[in-house]
């Protein structure tokens, strides 16, 4: 069965509100009845479908849409035309630092953001060892996180979000957090969630990344689809057209 | 959306609970009275309204203080819930954009703190009311009905101030504005009997007011009000949650356009 199907989904954006047109012209408009919000067309015609188990790469330029694409698909927007069939259980890393506030200390918002992930509270009593031992932040459980360095940020969100045991995972460039050990800690993390049978969406700069472990790739510019199929064959395309850029 | 209500309480129930301590710890931070502001505000305000109020109105008339404390604890709960309730969604909105969660959690975290609050005063104001020798009878037992629908009320306001803040950042600035002509307008700290009865009855469309009468009917007078200040309570309270429901619902998905 298709875990993720979209056919010729499109999302258009409301751009500006009252404060860019001014509210006199709003209401002289609506009287005249020539009144129109402003819309950004962010994706357009957007069709693929990916079964159980497989690895969609998602690539393309700054502001080609890859971000939108996901938050479609985690349901945070909603197509604003087309139709769209998600099954299974998802979970969505979007932006690891989402949701932890700087005056609370480590171990709080370690549980703050284990809830917005969707976590109970025992699995995170049970957990929660675990996850700050694997981001190397024991000692520093009662700071507060605003006093945390940037990369210790960052390997915290990472530990809190690699306990996911979802059927469907999308990635938005989270793949790459702290320094090198623990980058390579967390990718081989990944990957062992990956391999457990989720099926994944992977938003990547890094070509080389999407060329390793992708089984499809989408690519979409501008928020058009340009292609959707096997990953080599998109791949150097894409290449090629980052070249002659 | 096939999910029902009870099935979303208790999946939601864990974030619900964090984003209470969070919301609450938030707001005593770095403070070194901590909760205790939430006592000494509101009987320092009591205080200089009291001194300055009996000079000008109700030296003649018993329980002064208690008039006063009544109405300024239901306007201070309702103001510090709505202007907590308007900020609740812009608060968020880098989790909003992010992750897929009822947007509603935000608002009714933020009216517990609220909440909590409130019932911190009232402890107050029945030592108070104890102390000016008010009796306590069995109807104290009705104060329940309009601190329920005034927190439904309070919900309500908050989801369609916050659904406007999203949308038209003035609105804070007008509120503000708005909260001040309300104070002036729900006989805080005068009273209304001057007025004819015509005019009295005009007062009752003030929902702060009906709430406050309520409280004060009770407490001081030791009356039961009528069935219709029972039916006027509910209908605020379920006018506003209504309101606040469907543009939440309507706009669920827009909201983020405007982050």
């Amino acid at each position: 069965m298709k875990k993720i199907e979209l056919n010729d989904v499109s999302v258009s954006y409301i751009v500006g509100d009252f404060s860019n047109v001014g509210l006199k012209d709003i209401i002289i408009q609506k009287i005249k009845g020539t009144y129109k919000q402003k819309e950004f067309q962010a994706l357009n015609d957007i069709s693929f479908s990916i079964d159980e188990g497989e690895l969609l790469g998602i690539i393309g330029t700054n502001g080609a849409g890859k971000s939108t694409l996901c938050k479609v698909i985690s349901g945070i927007m909603r197509p604003t035309k087309g139709t769209m069939a998600v099954r299974g259980s998802i979970a969505s890393l979007l932006e690891l630092g989402t949701g932890f506030d700087g005056e609370l200390t480590v171990k709080e918002n370690t549980f703050l953001r284990g809830a917005m992930l969707g976590y109970t509270r025992d699995f995170m009593n049970q957990t929660y060892e675990s996850i700050i031992d694997f981001a190397e932040l024991k000692e520093f459980e009662d700071r507060k996180f605003a006093h945390l360095s940037s990369g210790m940020k960052s390997r915290l969100a990472f530990s809190i979000a690699c306990l996911v045991k979802p059927e469907i995972l999308i990635l938005d460039e989270v793949l790459s957090v702290g320094d090198g050990a623990f980058r390579q800690k967390s990718e081989k993390k990944m990957l062992e969630i990956i391999k457990g049978g989720a099926t994944t969406l992977l938003v990547s700069h890094s070509l080389a990344q999407i060329r390793r472990m992708a089984t499809k790739v989408l690519w979409i510019e501008k928020g058009k689809q340009i292609d959707f199929g096997e990953t080599k064959e998109i791949c150097d395309k894409y290449a090629e057209f980052l070249n002659k850029k | 959306m096939t999910e029902n209500i009870f099935n979303r309480m208790k999946k939601y129930r864990f974030l619900f609970e964090e984003l209470v301590k969070r919301d609450f710890k938030k707001k005593y931070k770095r403070t070194i009275l901590g909760m205790l502001w939430s006592l000494v505000s509101p009987m320092m305000q009591l205080l200089v309204m009291s001194i300055v109020f009996t000079h000008f109105f109700g030296r003649d008339k018993p329980h002064y203080t208690i008039y006063l404390f009544a109405g300024n604890l239901t306007y201070a709960f309702f103001k510090d819930s709505t202007t907590g309730g308007m900020h609740s969604l812009m608060q968020n909105a880098n989790i909003i954009t992010k992750i897929n969660l009822p947007k509603y959690m935000f608002l009714l975290s933020k009216n517990v703190a609220s909440v909590i609050n409130y019932v911190l005063t009232l402890i107050i104001f029945f030592l108070f009311a104890l102390v000016d020798g008010i009796d306590f009878h069995f109807s104290f037992f009705m104060l329940i009905y309009p601190i329920v629908c005034l927190i439904l009320f309070n919900i309500g306001c908050g989801f369609i101030l916050s659904a406007l803040f999203v949308l038209f950042k003035d609105i804070q600035y007008l509120y503000d504005i708005f909260t001040l002509m309300l104070m002036y307008m729900s006989a805080i700290f005068y009273y209304t009997d001057t007025y004819s009865p015509q005019v009295q009855k005009l007062f009752y469309l003030n929902p702060l007011y009906t709430y406050i009468t309520y409280f004060r009917q009770i407490v001081i007078y030791g009356i039961i009000p009528n069935w219709k200040v029972h039916a006027l309570c509910l209908v605020y309270a379920v006018i506003a949650l209504t309101v606040g429901a469907l543009i939440y619902r309507k706009y669920n998905y827009k909201f983020m356009y405007y982050m």
